[in-house]
């Protein structure tokens, strides 16, 4: 393996050379840090490590996951491990799915100016201000469904001019959509019932007495269908 | 940057030869490429398989399981010393009083905390990082349940038991199969938003080694979005659960009768440590990815160091199946950046193929994972595999093929963490397959439990990947997004239950102090102090120069 190239970035304003091609969390450690914190599953799927960058000769203040973000020469980094964000305490059994929820819990989802900072900031480029208007017309299923690959890390937030918790209120809007509106099966029903009448007790029984060579056989000789549901 | 020049030619192969395969998908991908048969599973196993390595376990030679043969990297951290100092530690008064204390605040930590709640318990869940920084939050394709007509809890029982080499133990098993459906009804109404079918019921896809389509998923994010619900779900009691994140339990607390009492944590950003009395102890604490087990990379959270495990074990917790890993068949080797990753086994549920890079496709999609990792494993060890700049070795796994079985779109509907993983480093995987390769992905075994979730210490209970014995010696795709769900509800359950008859007596930690002496008599030398709590990626060499003297997180050895 050859010697990767080093590039000098600048965290919290001091410069530190590192390895081109490294992550934002990578850079970091090869730099010394020790991260407790602004650094979680670092796939990509959980938004500990939301981060706030400005690139060189570019005036726009850009956010990005540092697990996911790959460094560049002269880049200005700070972690944004925390976005103090007013969750509300709610009980999900006694709402109702409609717009009055956010009235209720939310009232300031409803002072956005539509500037859209929110969608420029989101690090998973979701369309959020687009899910804040389908929130406010009470229109869940749509905003559920644009927020849905939301990680949380609170950027938008934190940038919000109308101090709006977006990321807060999605989650709100995704419970209610899969709890209330979203289209129940019904064989599920049926399923539960029959485990708790019992139905597959005896053959548990049967199966849990036999010897491991009958398992085995019974294992790899049954049938394989996969095709319907 | 997408794939480098050189890797041209192969994916000209995986293209040329895709029709072809399509054909076979399409008649029944299993009347082509069969299955394995157990003698030929059992060879492939032997010869390729990490665990089947003659250096892959050793002795361990303190402790509740003293004697027995463990993954050789879990049994050296074993053999360590705590972090606290028995001699000098103050632990009454108690800083904090509880009915029941929850470590770990992954899934089922979250759903233990929703449950003993439920039943009435005063719950304090503290965790290492923040509330859902764990594993949980990063799996991606699916929960099994068994949620069709044509399937049932005893098929889901013998798919398991076989994947798992007949070794789970079978109430457990029994437990976690016959509680599927109703889990999955429990998580929706909490507000999970499954895939659906346009008549409501759930959308279903099979995972490796199973018998019928029994994954449940929400796209490919699964685990993020139940996280997040039950995380949110704990976060509307404030009442009655207290979350202190960024403070691990290092160390159990026991009462002078042997149960168990609380614990000791520690603050990650100030040092201060802190006791919490419990009548009832949770660990759900997870798995071990970041010890990177023989070198591998590792598809875990950044906190996944066996720190439940360690705990319990020097408290006099028996282990289960700690010789077992699992290796994750399909981990991202290219690019550089995602080195390690999960790339979900829903992509083969969906019909994606493991090719080589002739183009061929070597082993049948779905077979248990161990299997498929150790074909893989051969594949690449045969020459028949990609090598990456970097030195690492893969297979393609074809998704490409995945639109023209299920028509177009199917990807970016169903994958969209993996369409974005990888359109970040400028692949379309909906144009070009992935490169992959095995990667440490989960603990087999764990902390022994029952059917409700008591360890051999009384008034301590453990849930979800820190425990062994329901996947036996090999999991199967969708059964640890069970497992945390049901476990972690019959946890909390049990605990608060617990906690109703429980009188505390006067705390101690003399079993640190007998551990010591174990280590002592062994004649065990080491400076590995536990649990881990983080991996160290520091450059050693800055580490070396500078900062030796003031980092308390510094591993031992350096």
């Amino acid at each position: 393996m050859e010697e990767r190239k080093l590039i000098p970035i600048y965290v919290l304003g001091k410069k530190y050379m590192v390895p081109e091609g490294s992550t934002i969390i990578t850079a970091l450690e090869y730099a010394g840090f020790k991260l407790k914190k602004g650094v979680g599953c670092r796939e990509g799927f959980c938004g500990a490590c939301a981060s706030l960058y400005r690139l060189p000769g570019d005036y726009r203040l850009h956010g990005g996951l540092g697990c996911q973000t790959v460094v560049v020469e002269n880049m200005h980094i700070v972690q944004i491990p925390y976005t103090p964000a007013p969750k509300a305490v709610y009980d999900i059994e006694e709402l109702e799915p409609d717009v009055s929820v956010f009235n209720r819990y939310y009232p300031e989802l409803f002072r956005c100016v539509s500037c859209n900072t929110c969608t420029k900031i989101c690090p998973q480029e979701l369309n959020v201000m687009d899910y804040v208007n389908a929130m406010m017309r009470g229109d869940f299923e749509t905003a559920a469904e644009l927020s849905f690959d939301c990680l949380m890390c609170g950027l938008c937030s934190a940038r919000c001019p109308a101090e709006i918790s977006q990321f807060l209120c999605a989650i709100l809007a995704r419970r209610l959509y899969g709890k209330y509106l979203s289209k129940k099966g019904e064989f599920i029903l049926q399923r539960i019932k029959e485990i708790e009448e019992g139905k597959y007790e005896e053959e548990f029984r049967r199966l849990m007495s036999l010897p491991l060579e009958e398992l085995k056989k019974i294992y790899y000789e049954r049938d394989l269908n996969l095709e319907i549901t | 940057m997408g794939y480098p020049e050189y890797m041209r030619e192969s994916l000209k192969m995986v293209e040329r030869t895709r029709p072809q395969r399509l054909e076979m998908a399409k008649k029944g991908l299993r009347n082509f490429v069969k299955p394995m048969s157990e003698e030929e599973r059992e060879e492939v196993l032997r010869k390729y398989h990490p665990d089947y390595q003659p250096d892959a376990r050793r002795e361990v030679r303190v402790g509740p399981n003293k004697g027995e043969l463990l993954t050789a990297k879990v049994a050296e951290v074993l053999e360590s010393h705590s972090r606290i100092d028995p001699d000098n530690f103050v632990i009454e008064p108690p800083d904090y009083e509880t009915d029941v204390l929850i470590i770990g605040g992954g899934g089922a930590g979250c759903m233990a905390a929703i449950w003993a709640r439920k039943e009435g318990a005063k719950v304090i869940l503290c965790t290492k990082l923040r509330l859902g920084d764990a594993n949980s939050m990063m799996s991606q394709g699916g929960m099994q349940a068994a949620v069709n007509p044509h399937d049932s809890p005893v098929i889901h029982y013998i798919d398991a038991l076989g994947g798992g080499h007949f070794d789970n133990k079978p109430e457990l098993l029994k437990v976690l199969t016959t509680e599927g459906p109703k889990i999955a009804k429990f998580l929706e109404d909490l507000g999970v938003m499954w895939d659906k079918l346009p008549d409501g019921h759930y959308q279903t896809k099979p995972g490796g080694g199973t018998s019928r389509r029994r994954m449940l998923s929400c796209k490919d994010y699964t685990g993020a979005e139940i996280m997040r619900v039950l995380r949110d779900e704990v976060r509307n009691h404030p009442e009655d659960i207290l979350v202190l994140e960024y403070n691990p339990a290092v160390e159990l607390v026991l009462d002078e009768e042997g149960k168990c009492a609380g614990a000791i944590l520690m603050n990650m950003e100030t040092g201060e440590y802190t006791v919490v009395k419990a009548k009832a102890t949770i660990i759900a604490t997870g798995g071990f990815g970041r010890l990177h087990i023989k070198g591998f990379p590792t598809t875990n959270h950044y906190g996944a160091t066996m720190d439940g495990v360690v705990m319990a074990y020097r408290a006099g917790a028996k282990l289960l199946y700690m010789d077992s890993v699992q290796y994750h068949p399909t981990g991202a080797v290219y690019p550089p950046q995602i080195l390690g990753f999960l790339i979900t086994e829903k992509i083969r549920g969906f019909g994606g193929q493991p090719v080589n890079k002739y183009g061929e496709l070597f082993v049948y999609p779905l077979e248990p994972r161990d299997v498929e990792a150790s074909a893989i494993i051969r594949e690449c060890a045969e020459g028949r595999g990609i090598k990456t700049p970097d030195g690492h070795v893969g297979v393609w796994l074809d998704s490409p093929i995945i639109d023209l079985l299920n028509g177009p779109g199917t990807i970016e509907k169903n994958f969209p963490a993996m369409v974005r993983q990888y359109r970040r480093f400028g692949i379309d995987i909906t144009k070009e397959p992935m490169l992959i390769y095995p990667t440490l992905h989960y603990q087999n075994g764990g902390i022994e439990i029952n059917e409700w979730c008591e360890t051999t210490i009384p008034n301590l209970l453990a849930a979800g990947e820190v425990t062994g014995g329901v996947h036996g010696r090999n999991r199967l795709m969708g059964n640890s997004v069970l497992d945390y769900n049901v476990f972690g509800r019959r946890a909390g359950i049990k605990a608060a239950e617990l906690a109703k008859k429980t009188t505390v007596g006067k705390l101690t930690i003399e079993h640190i102090k007998k551990y010591e002496e174990e280590l002592r008599e062994a004649g065990i030398e080491t400076k590995l102090v536990t649990p881990i709590l983080l991996p160290e990626y520091r450059n050693l060499e800055l580490l070396k120069k500078h900062r030796k003297e003031f980092d308390p997180f510094l591993p031992a050895g350096i």
